[in-house]
């Protein structure tokens, strides 16, 4: 398993005496905890939507430290497209046995056996299909009440309006224009039958909160974070700009394309054939740390599936996307 | 002059420096009219926490003029609140200074939003209020100010914008200065919590005193809004109130463990420390204060660890530990101020539950002190609290919680309540006094204190349909511990104006008068309150469960009733 290369070892969080103040990350790791026991004392079936990624690392280990010396009293899922990257999916494994935590993966097989794929359907469908309607078949499946997401509010404009508790109807949906009030630290988790509750720890964390804390935690990360060699199709992107689409699924290529070595990196983790890398000499935290703070561009901007249509996440909330 | 050559960056140096930073929260509060999607946009835009892509994306859209960027686009998420350039709800939004990180509550301010404004404000800092310098103090100005006292923003900072459009004018601003701070001072009266406030001439359009100082206004000496809330202390008051730990979770891996998870809701904990768990009053030591990181030797608000204590006492989810030596107050009877939030209307004995640290108790509103009206401050005489309404008033709960008064504790005296049947959050609460109705131990027993004990208020149900059901029914209602009267009545001759008397003195002294219409037939009918329901007499265990709820919904039964209805 890749383990994060540390520079220069962070001091572990020492214990602290009433005069020192809590540092951005201690109160954001508190204000997760609560919210974490909060869905596991007044929910009968939570689990835990785990995709891989950067936030799903540090959502797990704030799991391990919310339950302490106690288990993790609820599973892990992964809704898998088949799209996935293979250094994902054995990160992936590794991952739920050192932490010894049941792991349900979910996919929709009929539609991956009639070749559902972005380049066939649009990327609307084929997401709608192979998340949107995976999700919420394996969340029926198992009668889950409540599913923590790592989403966080600074991702995307309809995210920073949504709740840490998003209420959702019996068919999964998110009803934006009438959500339940939500103050002080005070949840309300009063769901009928049917209704669920998307359930977001993570949401008042930034990009930069969470490579800040891998970084402190020592959290392992997919190596596909980490710049290396990699090869790529490169393909102009209007206005000068290029795109770098990893070789991972054969029908992503182009008549006669040749794909190149390049050192890159990706900077957030999706299905392979929608998730672009960047050109990138982050090897290691410290640099990815570095290297965001020179960034122009927001993190999903090499998510083919924000940009469709106007408002196109909020749509795809309302069908009952996390 | 010197040229300023760049330092080489360190990440080291950086990330030590990020670990220095703390975090505080504020509300804003406005329309597009005031300019404040304007302002957040301009403070994330100046402080460069927003992307290339982010601004690209609104690029020649909305209402500026041509090759100006509509800021207030880069705040309004929602479809919706793009089409008709609107703010409706609240949107979190998240920036950072070499100095501190900042988590903006960015809310609407029409009088509709109000909720939404509490929303914001029940976990900020500081209130950054706007008025706009062209209009003068607005109504929408006095409303967020109300709100912020009410929920005990501490710090209050008002900017006035729009500074640009009557030219800069001192006169102007220091005539708005004096005005609002009157209206402070007012509003501190009301709500019995004073703020800090400091007023700073802004225009978000033209990014005067955002970030930097301005050299349009010459004769404002002070610091820019953002240099305001770099240096305004943070919440470090919940350290200095005595130790509060509200249990979320019993943790026992095995045998040898058993540890109380929760957040440190105010105060400091040690090892040795006395401790005392409310309502039961038990005392014991704190042992250990355990973390995934280790023991530490002491935790501070809001810190989330897992205490052990030095003996074994009973303690489960919802109680809460105490410093033995700064106990707080276990109370049945609450006052208390509210926002209501729902579009459904406050209804007197309506059960509701309400939610208090980590627990959920069912509640009844008994009455309505005042309602008061924002613009005048008047306290008004009121029937119930409409959406947006503001209000005190008397709450009965089914059993004692431990609590601090709101204005001594922002996390022991909040409460929500919840509509037991819509399960919507249909009020905000600010614990203003409590008390104990049930330590009354003379004079006549009231009504309330029956309704406490027997877990049921006087009602009338009347049934009509089988024997056996209505057998299973009363009996049912009998092994949960309700006090009953049955009146058979005569299908022919009805009820008779001695049988009427009889009901009214038997719900009059807190029992359930069953009126009996025997009836052969798969088909019982159950009225309460008005409420008339008609069920499947085959399908006995659904019937006597909807009766059940039925009675509950008409705020007779008051325990929570899912329990065993089943004989």
């Amino acid at each position: 398993m890749p383990v994060a290369e540390v520079l220069s070892p962070p001091s572990p969080p020492a214990s602290v005496t009433a005069s020192q103040r809590l540092s951005h990350l201690r109160l954001l790791e508190a204000e997760s905890i609560h919210i974490l026991r909060e869905v596991a004392s007044e929910f009968e079936r939570p689990v835990m939507l785990y995709s891989i990624g950067k936030d799903s690392s540090v959502m797990l280990r704030l799991a391990q430290k919310a339950f302490y010396p106690a288990p993790i009293p609820f599973p892990l899922l992964h809704v898998d497209t088949g799209f996935k990257f293979a250094e994902m999916i054995s990160f992936r494994d590794a991952m739920a046995r050192s932490v010894g935590t049941e792991l349900l993966v979910w996919r929709n097989e009929t539609a991956i056996a009639a070749g559902t794929n972005p380049i066939a359907l649009d990327t609307k469908r084929c997401c709608g299909l192979l998340k949107t309607q995976a999700l919420l078949d394996a969340l029926r499946h198992y009668n889950f009440d409540a599913a923590f997401g790592g989403a966080r509010r600074d991702e995307e404009k309809s995210r920073a309006k949504e709740r840490i508790y998003s209420f959702r109807d019996s068919a999964g949906q998110w009803d934006p224009k009438n959500q339940r009030p939500e103050l002080w630290n005070l949840y309300n988790a009063r769901v009928h039958p049917g209704e669920s509750i998307r359930v977001f720890p993570l949401s008042n964390w930034t990009e930069m909160d969470v490579w800040q804390y891998i970084h402190e935690e020592n959290i392992p990360v997919v190596d596909l974070y980490f710049a290396k060699e990699r090869p790529m199709y490169v393909r102009p992107a209007g206005s000068g700009q290029e795109a770098l689409l990893p070789i991972e699924q054969a029908f992503v290529a182009r008549l006669g394309e040749q794909p190149q070595m390049i050192k890159s990196r990706l900077r957030s983790l999706g299905c392979s054939p929608c998730t672009g890398a960047i050109r990138s000499d982050a090897d290691t935290l410290p640099k990815i740390i570095a290297e965001l703070l020179q960034f122009r561009s927001s993190e999903r901007a090499n998510r083919a599936i924000d940009h469709d249509q106007e408002g196109s996440m909020e749509i795809k909330k309302r069908e009952g996307y996390f | 002059m010197a040229i300023l050559t760049a330092l080489p960056f360190s990440v080291g140096d950086y990330l030590a420096d990020e670990r220095e930073k703390d975090l505080l929260r504020f509300s804003t509060a406005g329309s597009v009219d005031d300019g404040k999607s304007t302002l957040i946009g301009r403070l994330l835009y100046d402080t460069q926490s927003v992307y290339e892509d982010q601004v690209r994306s609104i690029e020649g859209k909305g209402t500026t003029a041509p090759g100006q960027i509509d800021f207030a686009l880069l705040t309004d998420g929602l479809r919706a609140e793009r089409e008709q350039g609107i703010t409706i709800d609240v949107a979190y939004r998240y920036f950072s200074t070499p100095r501190r990180k900042f988590i903006i509550a960015d809310t609407p301010g029409h009088e509709q939003y109000t909720r939404n404004m509490a929303t914001g404000a029940s976990t900020a800092d500081a209130a950054v209020v706007l008025i706009d310098a062209s209009k003068g103090v607005l109504i929408q100005s006095r409303r967020h100010a109300y709100i912020a006292s009410l929920l005990r923003v501490r710090h209050v900072i008002v900017a006035v914008n729009k500074m640009d459009l009557i030219g800069y004018d001192e006169a102007a601003f220091r005539a708005i200065e004096l005005d609002f701070t009157s209206v402070l001072n007012q509003i501190a009266a009301d709500t019995g919590s004073p703020v800090e406030v400091r007023f700073v001439p802004v225009s978000a359009l033209a990014g005067d005193n955002i970030v930097h100082r301005s050299d349009a206004m010459p004769w404002y000496k002070g610091p820019s809004l953002l240099e305001l809330l770099e240096s305004l202390p943070s919440a470090l008051e919940t350290h200095a109130a005595p130790f509060r730990f509200p249990v979320q979770r019993v943790l026992r891996p095995d045998h040898t463990f058993r540890g109380f998870a929760g957040q440190v809701a105010s105060g400091t904990v040690r090892p040795g420390d006395k401790i005392t768990v409310l309502p039961s009053g038990r005392s014991a030591e704190v042992a250990r204060i355990v973390t995934f990181d280790g023991d530490l030797n002491e935790a501070i608000a809001p810190q989330s660890v897992t205490l052990v204590l030095d003996r074994e006492i009973d303690i489960s989810r919802g109680d809460l530990i105490v410093a033995t030596q700064a106990q707080a107050t276990v109370a049945k009877r609450l006052q208390a101020a509210l926002v209501w939030m729902d579009a459904r209307p406050l209804q007197r004995n309506r059960r509701y539950l309400l939610k208090h640290t980590s627990q959920t108790v069912p509640a009844f509103v008994s009455s309505i002190e005042h309602r008061t009206n924002i613009g005048t401050l008047a306290h008004e005489a009121a029937e119930t609290l409409e959406m947006n309404g503001i209000g005190v008033v008397n709450i009965d709960l089914l059993r004692p919680i431990a609590l601090d008064l709101y204005g001594e504790n922002r996390s022991t005296g909040a409460f929500i309540l919840i509509d037991a049947e819509t399960n919507s959050t249909v009020a905000a609460g600010m614990i203003t006094a409590a008390s104990n109705p049930a330590a009354s131990t003379s004079g006549p027993v009231t009504a309330e204190e029956r309704a406490a004990h027997w877990g049921h208020r006087g009602g009338v149900l009347e049934l009509t349909g089988p024997v056996e059901l209505i057998d299973r029914i009363e009996r049912s209602l009998f092994v949960r511990g309700a006090i009953t009267a049955r009146l058979e009545v005569d299908a022919e001759f009805g009820i008779s104006s001695t049988i009427e008397h009889l009901i009214r003195s038997k719900v009059l002294s807190g029992m359930i008068a069953l009126i009996v219409n025997l009836a052969a037939g798969e088909t019982l009918t159950a009225q309460a309150d008005g409420e008339l329901i008609a069920l499947n007499a085959s399908d006995p265990v659904a019937a006597i469960a909807a009766v059940n709820e039925l009675l509950a919904r008409s705020g007779i039964l008051l325990s929570s009733g899912n329990a065993d209805w089943e004989i």
